[in-house]
């Protein structure tokens, strides 16, 4: 047998699903992937040699050409930069030894890093050395994973979060999966419907008519998919549940699949996650013996850098070994999903919001948040804060509430701008911190939670710079499969390097308008109907900014 | 018979069979709703977006290559939102590809008064042309990625899978495995990807030839 075909043994029965997975393990081995390597792979997963290079070539974290064994990724996105990250970034590639201990003659590849959800560690590193992720603790430590701070005035889901992982027998079993069996699959569906429980991965969709769809529609098998790519700049409570209590997702999963049919799961995990892995892994394991998932078989599948592949298609083309393009919906996934069968999709949180459901009850679960956002939300504070970290709250808290929880601003600084959801958000100003965050009143203002960024900005900083890594970030990020998003990204990071740089020209404001609500109103995807809301946004708030001088 | 139905589109009331686009009930009444990356022959993917059409009750603009017509369904192809789109996509193309062999296209701009220098310092996509091969010519300058050769190359038509992408976003391009010659790889030279490009991106050697001045035809 090859080495290669050694090396991607427990894949070959994947056929092009696991294209992924062996290429990822062969670069783990040798850093990179070469030309005779990628053909060996091709032709033991029966796949095109072009497509094969075509996957390569879309993952930040694949690589097809020769280079050091050992990666640092220096996150250089909006919250890091605020603490000085991009000077951090030019003295690593001086001398990387500043931040990392290096032997004789072995050199470090330093990269910039898109967010790496690493926003309360900013200024954040991961250091990559195959299989093996360290990220840098806020002491200076190279650490097996985060150290997270979590408060809020409710800790419904994320009582044991915030001191380390939390073991099966710590959990305590698994009582509302227990209490599901005694239920009918519609019952489940219904109690979930009766919670009133939205999707907390941006796009808020009620997660109790997205089961009872899959339930319903024909097609075998059926999938449960957690959606553990989290990338949204800003964005790291999933990260928490996953690293802090592994079995509440793994519970809601479980209870997830038992509703709709489901016999086989995934999880997701974003490629920069891989220092959650193992203790997905373990969690598995103990599940696993404890006879907790029979019947229900879960298989972890690593991202490779690209944002987009949070987008539910675009996932399910990654799993299916495929760059991850977007898909045209309809048909949505409850009927034609992950390998064209139903599928759930959900995100980390919302399947931590099922267990209690089940186990409490619907009328129990609404006792806190609003008739139409019911339940308690993570909020993932960074920023000019305080104490930047993970905070739960009903929903229905203010702004201000929030702010008052994280510590008030740091350094005694005043707000100037909150970036509310994410780069895909929209910016608050001082005169929305009174307003409750629930998705009704935001979506009366034009504001959106999102997956629950809150990010702060002082009156020292200068937001055109905060757009400017917000437009190279989509702009990295673009997928380039339908036009607006593929070249407009690009045009507005254009724009934006003009307007942070004071060289804006006559017309720019409208060409960021039109390029914007192109892309909002035509784009193909998520990732292009909302990559100029913050621009727009700031037009509408600060059109002074877009005057050229 | 297929079971029919009836529609509006900018008002008039169509009538329309199952399983139809929008875009093939609008052209069998005449009605214009421009393409860029539809072909009859390919899979639609609707990635060109200029097919946008408004539908009323759907909150973003539905591409019209892909959208089933169904009954009832009140359509405007060419509404202020849609003009904006569609001028905004073309005036984006022509500060990214080259589109001097592109006949189509430019008669689009002229429809919808698109100022193909609308975005100056704008980065356009250069890739030196591959002669790499004695039937064609890739000169990937002149690329819009409509995927049309990607798809006639695999399961469309010839199912060759000679040609892929790489890269990622605006810098995608169609490549080889590796970059490699197109001798090197699975190419049978069938020509279909060439007889499917709106741009001339992929063009016969002998026409390349021709344009420069020079005589491709040696005697034997």
């Amino acid at each position: 047998m090859s080495d290669i075909a050694s090396l991607i043994q427990p894949y070959l029965s994947h056929g092009r699903s696991g294209l992924l997975p062996a290429l990822q393990a062969v670069q783990a081995e040798y850093g990179w992937i070469s030309r005779e390597q990628a053909a060996e792979i091709a032709r033991l997963l029966h796949v095109p040699l072009a497509e094969v290079h075509g996957v390569i070539e879309f993952y930040d974290l694949l690589h097809n050409k020769p280079r050091k064994k050992r990666t640092l990724h220096v996150c250089t996105d909006a919250a890091c930069s605020l603490r000085g990250a991009d000077q951090r970034l030019r003295d690593l590639s001086a001398d990387p030894t500043l931040a990392v201990k290096t032997d004789p003659g072995e050199e470090l590849q330093v990269e910039p890093s898109p967010c790496l959800g690493l926003c309360d560690h900013a200024p954040a590193m991961v250091l990559e050395n195959g299989r093996e992720w360290r990220i840098l603790g806020l002491n200076g430590e190279w650490m097996d994973r985060p150290l997270s701070l979590v408060g809020g005035t409710v800790r419904r889901i994320t009582a044991r979060c915030g001191n380390g992982r939390t073991s099966l027998s710590a959990y305590g079993g698994y009582r509302a999966w227990n209490r599901a069996q005694q239920l009918s699959p519609q019952q489940v569906i219904d109690e979930v419907k009766a919670s009133g429980l939205f999707g907390r991965g941006g796009a808020a969709f009620p997660t109790g008519l997205k089961w009872e769809s899959a339930a319903r529609a024909e097609g075998w098998p059926k999938y449960v998919v957690c959606n553990a790519d989290e990338s949204e700049p800003g964005t790291f409570k999933d990260r928490l549940l996953l690293a802090d209590d592994p079995h509440l997702v793994l519970e809601g999963m479980r209870i997830a699949a038992y509703a709709v049919g489901a016999s086989k799961g995934y999880i997701y995990l974003r490629g920069e996650y891989a220092y959650l892995r193992p203790i997905l892994e373990q969690a598995l394991r103990e599940a696993q013996e404890a006879g907790l998932l029979d019947g229900f078989e879960v298989e972890i599948r690593m991202g490779a850098g690209a944002y987009i592949c949070g987008e539910e298609t675009a996932l399910f083309e990654s799993i299916e070994g495929k760059r991850g393009f977007p898909r045209i919906k309809p048909p949505f996934p409850t009927t034609h999903g992950l390998f064209n069968k139903p599928t759930v999709i959900n995100n980390v949180e919302t399947l931590a919001n099922v267990p209690f459901i089940i186990e409490h009850g619907a009328a129990a679960y609404r006792e806190l948040g609003s008739e139409k956002s019911p339940g308690s939300k993570l909020f993932c504070l960074s920023g000019d804060v305080a104490r930047p970290g993970i905070y739960e709250a009903p929903f229905g808290i203010t702004l201000k509430e929030l702010l008052e929880m994280a510590g008030g601003m740091a350094e005694g600084g005043s707000p100037q701008a909150i970036l509310l959801g994410g780069a895909a958000g929209a910016f608050a100003t001082p005169r929305h911190l009174d307003i409750r965050l629930t998705y009704e009143d935001l979506r009366q203002a034009s504001l959106t939670l999102g997956a629950g960024v809150v990010m702060v900005f002082d009156q020292r900083r200068d937001l055109r710079q905060v757009l400017l890594k917000i437009g190279r970030f989509f702009a990295h990020e673009s997928c380039g499969k339908c036009y607006p998003c593929q070249m407009g990204t690009r045009r507005q990071a254009e724009i934006l390097e003009r307007l942070a740089s004071g060289r804006l020209l006559p017309g720019d404001r409208e060409r960021l308008e039109d390029v914007g609500w192109t892309m909002s109103d035509a784009s193909l995807c998520g990732l292009g109907q909302t990559a100029a809301m913050a621009v727009l946004s700031a037009i509408k708030e600060w059109p002074e900014l877009f005057t050229p001088s | 018979m297929s079971e029919t139905f009836t529609l509006s589109i900018n008002g008039i009331q169509v009538t329309a069979c199952k399983g139809q686009t929008l875009l093939e009930v609008a052209r069998e009444h005449g009605i214009d709703i421009p393409t860029i990356c539809y072909h009859p022959a390919t899979q639609s993917n609707g990635l060109c977006r200029m097919c946008v059409v408004e539908v009323e009750g759907m909150r973003l603009l539905q591409p019209a290559c892909v959208v089933p017509a169904q009954a009832e369904m009140k359509v405007q192809t060419d509404s202020p939102r849609v003009h904006r789109a569609r001028k905004t996509i073309l005036e984006m193309l022509a500060s990214t590809a080259d589109l001097s062999e592109a006949p189509e296209i430019q008669r689009m701009m002229q429809a919808y008064q698109a100022d193909p220098s609308r975005f100056p310092e704008a980065e356009p996509r250069h890739i030196p042309p591959i002669d790499d091969n004695p039937m064609y010519v890739r000169e990937y300058s002149k690329c819009i990625l409509c995927w049309r050769c990607v798809q006639v190359c695999a399961e469309d038509a010839q199912y060759t899978y000679a040609i892929h992408f790489s890269g990622r976003g605006y810098h995608t391009r169609i490549d080889t495995f590796y970059g490699l010659p197109m001798t090197a790889t699975t190419c049978v030279f069938c020509g279909q990807c060439v007889g499917v490009c709106p741009t001339d991106a992929l063009e016969p050697k002998s026409e390349y030839l021709l344009e420069q001045g020079k005589y491709p035809f040696p005697f034997r």
